[in-house]
């Protein structure tokens, strides 16, 4: 159990600036994940918070202690590559044992403590495998039972999961996230898929160029994106920004409505869609469209239940309506949330 | 030949389809892409051992190289009994052991140097591979200044910080005289055995040492582990068949070479830094006993064929991997 602070936090490879004094402050015990298209620095932060790299500026600290000067050996913080670094040439168990081996933990207590991680993980059959005769599922569980064995105060993930299946990966995120409820150590998970991120995370973290842009739940992402960039990355599929005046309006696709579909007492703007093209995807349909009058045609995504979608005429010129209580506003120049404007 | 077929009649089509030219024929390009291959290891490896056994076994000299006479094992009875032949013996193991041992120890911190950034890498890996790029007559130009029993630098070095000359350490002499003394004069040879091997295995290995990913240290970092414990738990397993493979290869070169013992202290004093190769040459082609000659030779054979067999096991179980 460990709190995380990052104080202005900064990296830079020569010219480029991977990281801009990001300051960021985990909660005990909290899955935090930390989100971003490539490039936008994750796996930079996370390898500053890990010790793999020096950082140009600022300061880690776990629970108040500066560690920043510190070997990554000396930070006892477990991190789960994406790769995960499984040693080829040892068994299983030896894998498990290795960090317990470099700590100097006597033998007894090593074997106690493999025969518990590899129980926690159900890896007890794989002891003596070695990692080149294990499917992509196991691998992880094993990288993970070498990352509990040490009880670590910090879990550090760098995309475990995008090396898997999408069958697999489903049922590893979630037993990632029972690992973490069970164990209780303070993660920080880096994922560049925001479904992973906003389903796995107490919090979430987005990050965009270096910086962080938005900190918050998933529901606070959800509802209450503080900037275009997290509007446009949050969501699947994200919110639709159409500009307007000056501003930017934005919606989310699950909130748009034909009329004839929508509750009659509901505070409604009124948007005259053109729908263009539909797209079924089994629990809902997807209405692609572009915006008349004054949003200039922008382009515009409807989700749509089956009943909302036998409402929606393609080829024609129809109202869509979203309730105003879930229409966004951004600022045209800055991106940022402004107050709502009339429309 | 497709226009020219479509005038034919439907017999003759067949016929002109199904004609196999002799190129088109498997066995016959398999026989002559092997051919080379074949005629190269008969004529100069097959041909060259087996007349190397019944030179040995004859009393042929390089006078009358003839094969006429069987001799049996008289002459190995002969040259096992000479002075010569345990000094020989006992120098080309020593000799051989000793450079794997040095070159093995030698080649890792070389490649761990290698395999990481630092200023002026690039000359460090000009500088570590030239042994290999210079010629053999140039670089025994250059060790036998080295080591000359006069003018020698290291001597001079010796004398100036005072280890050597009249009452220091290294005694009374103003030399060490290298190459004139028996374990001075090994000791020379397995320098530049290492020297001129060290090159090729520091290749070899750190082209391994380069595909062992990154995040496998940087993983047994977080895990606890210091230099020595990534060094010899995952470093090392990662290299051990190259690493095996590198030295056997270079063990095979340096048992069977005779050019460094023969152009710095050609087997003396005495027979005392004599080995069985440049002693085979000399006796058999120098001293003309072209029979006693092969009889030592093949006294490397057992070794050389031992070796080999291992190299390539592990060269094979590598590629397994």
């Amino acid at each position: 159990m460990a709190v995380l602070e990052v104080r202005g936090l900064a990296k830079h490879f020569g010219d480029f600036k991977a990281l801009k004094r990001i300051d960021l402050t985990t909660q005990d015990g909290e899955f935090l994940t930390i989100v971003g298209p490539s490039g936008c620095g994750k796996t930079t932060l996370m390898r500053l918070i890990a010790g793999l790299e020096t950082p140009t500026a600022g300061d880690v600290l776990i629970d108040d202690k500066v560690i920043t000067p510190l070997p990554p050996r000396a930070r006892n913080i477990a991190m789960v590559f994406q790769s995960y670094a499984l040693y080829p040439h040892m068994s299983v168990r030896e894998n498990i044992a290795f960090p317990l081996k470099a700590r100097g933990v006597d033998k007894a207590e090593r074997e106690r403590l493999i025969q518990w991680s590899a129980k926690v993980l159900g890896i007890e059959s794989l002891l003596h495998r070695r990692p080149a005769r294990l499917s992509g599922g196991e691998k992880q569980k094993v990288a993970l039972a070498r990352a509990i064995v040490r009880k670590p105060s910090l879990f550090i993930f760098d995309e475990p999961l995008s090396s898997l299946d999408a069958q697999v990966r489903a049922v590893a995120r979630a037993e990632l996230r029972q690992l973490h409820d069970r164990t209780g150590v303070t993660t920080v998970y880096v994922t560049h898929d925001q479904v992973e991120a906003v389903g796995l995370g107490d919090r979430v973290a987005v990050m965009q160029a270096g910086a962080l842009r938005q900190v918050g739940s998933p529901q606070n992402l959800y509802y209450e994106p503080a900037n275009v960039f997290v509007a446009s990355f949050i969501g699947t599929p994200p919110m639709n920004l159409l500009p307007h005046n000056g501003v930017i309006v934005g919606f989310r696709p699950e909130h748009a409505l034909p009329r004839a579909a929508a509750p009659k007492l509901q505070d409604v703007a009124t948007f005259q869609v053109c729908v263009t093209r539909t797209e079924f995807l089994g629990s809902e349909w997807l209405a692609y469209g572009t915006v008349n009058g004054e949003f200039n045609n922008a382009k515009v995504l409807c989700k749509l239940q089956q009943d909302a979608i036998s409402k929606v005429k393609v080829g024609e010129v129809q109202d869509i309506v979203v309730s105003r209580s879930q229409i966004r506003f951004f600022d045209k120049d800055t991106g940022l949330r402004t107050e709502a404007v009339p429309i | 030949m497709l226009e020219r077929s479509k005038d034919l009649a439907p017999g003759a089509y067949k016929r002109e389809d199904t004609r196999i030219e002799l190129v088109d024929r498997d066995g016959v390009v398999g026989a002559a892409m092997l051919a080379p291959a074949v005629i190269y290891v008969v004529a100069l490896v097959a041909v060259p051992f087996f007349l190397a056994i019944a030179l040995s076994l004859s009393d042929a000299t390089v006078g009358n190289p003839g094969i006429h006479h069987f001799v049996g094992l008289a002459n190995f009875i002969s040259v096992i009994r000479e002075a010569a032949f345990m000094f020989a013996l006992r120098n080309s193991l020593i000799i051989t052991a000793a450079t794997l041992v040095l070159l093995t120890i030698l080649t890792i911190l070389q490649v761990e140097l290698l395999a990481r950034n630092f200023p002026g890498k690039r000359i460090a890996e000009i500088l570590l591979i030239l042994p290999w790029a210079m010629p053999v007559a140039l670089a025994a130009v250059g060790w036998l200044w080295l080591l000359d029993s006069e003018f020698s630098p290291i001597d001079w070095i010796l004398r100036a910080v005072g280890l050597l000359g009249p009452g220091t350490v290294l005694g009374p002499a103003n030399n060490l005289y290298y190459l004139g003394r028996e374990w001075l004069g090994i000791g020379a040879v397995v320098v530049i055995d290492v020297w001129r091997a060290l090159p090729l295995s520091t290749i070899i290995v750190l082209a391994g040492r380069t595909a062992i990913p990154n995040e496998l240290f940087e993983q047994a970092e977080l895990d606890g582990a210091g230099y020595f414990r990534k060094l010899f738990r995952i470093t090392l397993p990662a290299l051990a068949i190259l690493l095996t493979v590198a030295i056997l290869f270079t063990v095979l070169i340096i048992f069977g070479d005779l050019t460094v013992v023969a152009l710095t202290t050609r087997g003396g004093p005495g027979y005392t830094t004599e080995i069985l190769p440049y002693w085979a040459y000399l006796k058999g082609i120098q001293g003309g006993a072209l029979s006693q000659g092969a009889a030592i030779a093949l006294f490397l054979f057992p070794v050389l064929l031992a070796v080999s067999i291992l190299a390539l096991r592990m060269a094979y179980r590598g590629e397994g991997l």
